[in-house]
């Protein structure tokens, strides 16, 4: 906490570097279509979890509603199974997997 | 237009305005739910999808990471909308579990009924054996549909 300031953006810095390798791409995160949950519900959940405008809920939910599937989310392997899980907490079918 | 039965209230929170047989209902059905979630009922899968697809040892190891605190995250839903189910008004948070504890109910009661886009809104004749469970689906669905409005409109 003290005496140590002038070292930490060094240690910060590492990981950030490690991300950008191209042998370690991110982690992108899918909702997958299923006959039960509803369209309505499904555009709120990606709305109030990703803080995405109505719009862009809606359009991400009618690509899941007619493709069958849509990338929702995207980042570091943690970040993604945080999302996943939340997902998971909210009924969505939800997978992640290396992009 | 048929007039909402779950309000935002100006200062907030909700009003609830349902009738006594949807409350006795809501009362029930939770405890239902809650009882199975941790046997291996099989129309609790749709309940823990496999994370990481079909990568199933990756999904495994989610699996042991995560699943204790969806449970956890969904008896706590279906307790508040059990105990809450009488009021007349709910806070915001209240409502959000009503959100989950709906959800969680209509994925496990429509796996059951082997639900199909096409048989949303199915009207079951009255001697059909899954008669109960299709109307508590199809209110559910309704239920979750004025959810969904109120809270849309904090939104």
């Amino acid at each position: 906490m003290s005496g140590q300031t002038i070292e930490a953006p060094v240690e910060v810095e590492e990981p950030d570097l490690r991300d950008e390798r191209e042998e370690d791409p991110p982690w992108i995160v899918l909702v997958w279509n299923d006959p039960i949950n509803l369209m309505s519900y499904v555009t709120l959940v990606l709305r109030r979890l990703f803080g995405y405008s109505e719009a862009k809920a809606t359009q991400l939910m009618l690509q899941v509603h007619e493709e069958g599937k849509a990338v929702v989310a995207s980042g570091t392997r943690e970040k993604c199974e945080l999302d996943v899980s939340r997902l998971h907490a909210h009924g969505l079918w939800a997978t992640m997997r290396q992009d | 237009m048929a007039r909402r039965r779950i309000k935002r209230r100006r200062g907030g929170g909700y009003t609830l305005r349902l009738a006594q047989p949807e409350r006795d209902l809501l009362v029930a059905l939770p405890g239902q739910l809650a009882s199975i979630l941790e046997g291996d009922d099989p129309a609790l899968t749709r309940l823990f999808p496999p994370g990481y697809g079909d990568d199933l040892d990756a999904s495994a190891e989610y699996d042991r990471l995560v699943r204790g605190d969806l449970i956890d995250g969904k008896r706590d839903a279906l307790a508040t909308m059990a105990r809450t189910a009488t009021a007349e008004r709910l806070s915001e948070e209240e409502l959000l579990q009503w959100l989950t504890a709906t959800n969680d109910l209509r994925l496990v009661l429509g796996t059951r009924l082997r639900v199909t886009e096409d048989r949303q809104g199915f009207m079951p004749s009255p001697n059909d054996p899954w008669a109960p469970e299709w109307v508590a689906y199809n209110y559910l669905s309704w239920l979750q549909e004025e959810i969904v409005a109120a809270l849309s409109d904090a939104l």
